[in-house]
């Protein structure tokens, strides 16, 4: 079983969301970085770039295939995580802490309201088990 | 219905995550793809691969039935256990399948296929055995485990019989053994020294679990495509299939042009391809940032594009290497296009690692 911290917000399409006022962090779920193996490149956003919800704004390769990170909120990328540029293993060490992705300054607060919270990601982690 | 081999229960027990392969459930890694293949190139691990299909062909034909079936030749194996990897190809040259042969006996021939094409293979030499009088003999009795990596030879005697033991030591490269009804090869698919061993299905736990207790890691099928990559292997489905000749996929070598009065099936468009082929099979190393990956666009400028074949990223190197197919007359520079940014890569001979050592000057 995967690991789902109860104090962060999930998307369907398996990203994390920390929420600190208007300042979120994103990055992908436990589940997300055991379904891709291995991390071996991670192409990161640009700061000052403005997102939407529901964008490709970076990607994530393992191995055996490459993924695209969807951001689930809109907003303006304030900073990226760029240890990962050389170190991209961190996703898969520590999804939660060191594994982050990026930052982003939010434009539609409301948008936190489409967020899953912890259980309702593990039941949708689970179902996409079997 | 997905088809089990005998040590899936094993595969479980190693934390191995399984996937669907050619109709199987094989495990992809038991955990890091990546530990599993530096395993293979630094010490020694191990690959159920008892999936693929082990075909005997016996018969006093069987020689001249597989010079006409193979492009490589099998009158060059002269000695008892020599191997020899060739492409089965159709009558437009495209090829079937690539294979192993192992010559036995001069009426027992054995060969390895592929599991995705095990169907069209066997129907396909069911047919033209029919000329030559040959019997052909799926060996699904049999499992198959390779052991793999500079100290697997070491491991894996200790874990054979007195008998089994003394054949595997005499073994040169690219030999086997009959030992009772174990087949002991020494070959593989990952650019290490090691073993591929066929033996029955019920042995193989014990076996299995011999060589785990011997220090020998299981390596799933992920590590075993990012080792044939690196050794300059080619992948049949992709890089290779019924509408490439061999001359398209870097294969040439494995093409046995003498005798010239020999016809094997294919022979006459690969006799009139042969010199003047428009594209070359080549390696390629990501000089930019980025993962290689198949069917990625190459552009060579003002000549022409191309494709990669196979892409991965190199455990080994850390870097993105693959095999593509460039226009003959590419140098030693290209562009691909990964996600509509064009990556420079270098163009090399389609080998990167072998014995655990870059092949890359």
């Amino acid at each position: 079983m995967s690991d789902v911290p109860s104090n962060l917000k999930y998307s369907k399409s398996h990203e994390w969301i920390e929420v600190s006022d208007d300042i979120v962090t994103i990055g992908i779920s436990d589940h997300a970085q055991d379904l891709l193996g291995d991390l071996v490149y991670v192409e990161l956003p640009e700061v000052g770039n403005e997102i939407n919800a529901g964008d490709a704004c970076a990607v994530v390769e393992s191995v055996k295939a490459a993924s695209d990170v969807y951001t689930p909120l809109s907003g303006e990328i304030i900073e990226v995580n760029d240890a990962l540029a050389d170190n991209p293993e961190l996703i898969n060490q520590s999804p939660y802490g060191d594994g982050w992705i990026y930052k982003l300054r939010l434009s539609e607060v409301a948008e936190l309201d489409d967020l899953l919270d912890a259980d309702a990601y593990t039941a949708l982690a689970a179902e996409e088990e079997h | 219905m997905s088809k089990q081999t005998p040590l899936y229960a094993a595969h479980l027990r190693a934390q191995g995550k399984i996937v669907d392969f050619a109709g199987w459930q094989m495990p992809i890694h038991y955990g890091s793809q990546i530990e599993e293949h530096h395993q293979v190139r630094q010490d020694a691990g191990m690959f159920d691969v008892s999936h693929m299909t082990i075909v005997d062909m016996r018969g006093a034909n069987t020689k001249a039935f597989l010079q006409n079936l193979f492009a490589n030749d099998v009158a060059k194996l002269t000695q008892p256990g020599k191997a020899l990897y060739s492409c089965m190809c159709n009558e437009k040259g495209g090829v079937i399948d690539d294979l192993i042969v192992y010559y036995c006996q001069d009426d027992w021939y054995r060969t390895v296929v592929n599991a995705a094409t095990r169907d069209k293979d066997l129907a396909w030499i069911q047919q033209h055995a029919k000329n030559f009088d040959v019997e052909i003999i799926e060996r699904d009795d049999l499992a198959m485990i390779a052991v793999q990596g500079p100290n697997a030879r070491n491991k894996a005697t200790q874990v054979f019989n007195q008998e089994q033991a003394h054949a595997a030591q005499a073994l040169k490269p690219f030999f086997a053994a009959v030992v009772g009804d174990w087949f002991i090869a020494r070959t593989g698919y990952t650019g290490e020294d090691g073993f591929e061993v066929m033996l029955p299905q019920d042995e193989a736990e014990k076996f299995w679990q011999a060589l785990l207790d011997a220090g020998v890691k299981p390596s799933g099928l992920g590590a075993r495509d990012t080792l044939r990559l690196e050794a300059g292997m080619n992948l049949y489905g992709t890089d290779m299939d019924e509408n490439i000749t061999p001359l398209e996929a870097g294969l040439a070598w494995t093409v046995a042009w003498e005798p010239a009065d020999r016809d094997f099936i294919g022979r006459a468009v690969l006799d009139a391809q042969r010199g003047n082929t428009k594209s070359k099979f080549v390696g390629l190393v990501l000089e930019g940032k980025g993962v290689l990956r198949n069917h990625q666009k190459i552009i060579v400028e003002g000549i022409g594009e191309g494709e990669v074949t196979s892409g991965s990223f190199s455990p080994t190197l850390g870097q993105a290497i693959a095999f593509a197919r460039v226009p003959s007359e590419t140098r030693e520079h290209c562009f691909v296009d990964i996600r509509g940014k064009q990556v420079p890569a270098r163009v090399v001979k389609p080998m990167f690692v072998r014995n655990g050592q870059s092949c890359l000057s």
